[in-house]
């Protein structure tokens, strides 16, 4: 087998691989994101716009957290809200501790959005992370 | 207990528990609004491999419940209401200007639960004794309506790796008012807690606090020799935030006035008395105080939080073995570039003078 014939399985698999490492890829339909000592292992992920995306999010602590992902009106929205907990809307989602818990979200419009824990303190300590929906 | 710490002093991180329901959307904090972060004052007494650690836990004014979590060097065999001036008498004694410190009140308190050992009520403190992992304490006070910070993961494994005991200290400021207790009234807590060496834990009281927040915090320790630490309070070169406030000998009349506070009759007849001042920020306070009261002067790293804790290190290759494989070298390789230059054959040196 000459090398060319060999380089193109390993560029394949090198790119699944990379595909995994983000968590997504062109194609994706399903996100995991790993919460862990208060941090979001994902800080930046890329979906398709107009396909529905599973993210499974894995809380590893101890103690409670959110995932609400919308843009600035939303986030600013939040930050002042006295909600005790999330679950009715796919975009606003409580994890309790130490549990797992899937959304499915299919996004139509191509940009930028937030998702932020708003627990108190928690978007100080860093729990923030950028989607961009790919058009 | 896992490893030889010297009791000590268990700095109090206290954390403010709100209690359920607690609002999950948009900084709020609990019934008394914002932190309050207030001054703290600890005192580790060790003696006869006994130490006897004091900490006041402050009444702010406010209401609802809040509390503190506190690691601990070993499982306590007693936990009592502490003397009525322990701590008064040893500020007076290192500052007699300051007013009379108080306990920290911080941000506060959310699998399987963290296994209850103990549990008291003094005063307004419902004190419970927990030995379990960062998980299962996290667990245990959240299954009680406490929150805790977002850092708390972090640092409560930090601690657990160590030493999975904890005090959890939930402090009911309604009852703390009906009981009549004024706003700036302390009840001191004394826990006893056998342990091979003391050491405090620094990294706690940073605790739900933002990386820039000051952490402020007294620390008296009472000791048969003048302690080694690590880190080295005031050392050269040192920039840690600690500060060595005073190291003497405790004078006959402190020693005289602590034994006779109630549980103080331990306080030996000789001691030393040394005050560890803490002013650091808190994304720098990532380390504990380790002692070493035996006088060898050799605090450990690990009790600092400097080096990880392994419960069944591998053993450390023998300094023997290493001789000899640098005594193979020395010897192969000659031989080898030898064998090379005769060409790889196996031809043997002829004898010496022929």
């Amino acid at each position: 087998m000459s090398r060319s014939l060999l380089r193109r399985p390993i560029a394949a698999a090198l790119l699944l691989v990379a595909a995994a490492a983000t968590g997504c890829g062109a194609s994706a339909r399903e996100v995991t994101i790993t919460i862990h000592y208060s941090a979001f292992d994902q800080a930046a992920i890329s979906v398709p716009r107009g396909v529905p995306i599973t993210f499974v999010l894995v809380n590893e602590d101890p103690i409670d957290h959110e995932w609400l992902i919308g843009d600035d009106e939303f986030h600013a929205a939040h930050r002042s809200g006295t909600h005790a907990s999330h679950g009715d809307v796919p975009t606003e989602v409580t994890i309790p501790a130490l549990e797992t818990v899937e959304t499915t979200i299919t996004f139509d419009e191509a940009g930028e959005l937030a998702y932020i824990c708003h627990l108190p303190s928690h978007e100080a300590y860093g729990m923030v992370g950028i989607l961009t929906i790919e058009s | 207990m896992r490893r030889p710490l010297l009791s000590l002093a268990a700095a109090t991180a206290a954390l403010l528990i709100t209690v359920a329901p607690t609002l999950a959307c948009g900084g709020l904090i609990g019934p008394n609004g914002a932190v309050n972060l207030l001054r703290t004052t600890t005192f580790a007494g060790y003696h006869d491999g006994v130490e006897h650690y004091v900490t006041s836990f402050e009444f702010a004014g406010g209401g609802g419940a809040f509390g503190s979590i506190t690691p601990l060097p070993g499982i306590p065999t007693n936990v009592e209401r502490g003397g009525d001036w322990t701590l008064q008498r040893l500020v007076r004694e290192t500052d007699p200007v300051d007013e009379f410190a108080r306990a920290a009140t911080f941000d506060a308190l959310a699998g399987a639960e963290a296994e209850v050992l103990l549990e008291t009520t003094i005063d307004a403190l419902d004190i419970t004794i927990l030995r379990g992992g960062g998980d299962e304490v996290g667990t245990w006070a959240k299954n009680r309506g406490f929150r805790l910070p977002p850092d708390a993961p972090e640092v409560l494994d930090f601690y657990a790796d160590r030493s999975p005991i904890f005090m959890a200290a939930a402090f009911d400021a309604d009852a703390a008012a009906e009981r009549g207790q004024a706003v700036g009234d302390g009840t001191p807590v004394h826990l006893t807690i056998p342990t091979d060496n003391p050491w405090v834990p620094l990294r706690i009281l940073g605790l739900g606090k933002t990386d820039g927040e000051l952490v402020e915090a007294d620390v008296y320790l009472l000791t048969d020799e003048k302690p080694a630490m690590l880190p080295n309070p005031g050392g050269f070169l040192e920039s840690d935030g600690l500060l060595l406030d005073h190291s003497a000998e405790a004078t006959a009349s402190l020693l005289a006035d602590l034994r006779s506070d109630a549980g103080m009759e331990w306080v030996p007849a000789e001691a030393w008395l040394t005050k560890v001042v803490i002013a650091s920020e808190a994304g720098q306070l990532d380390f504990d105080l380790a002692i070493d009261a035996s006088g060898a002067g050799r605090p450990s790293a690990v009790d600092a939080g400097y080096a990880p804790f392994t419960s069944n290190p591998a053993p450390r290759t023998p300094i023997a073995l290493y001789l000899l494989l640098a005594a193979m070298v020395i010897i192969a390789v000659p031989v080898a570039l030898q064998w090379t230059a005769a060409g790889g054959s196996s031809r043997t040196l002829p004898p010496a003078g022929a």
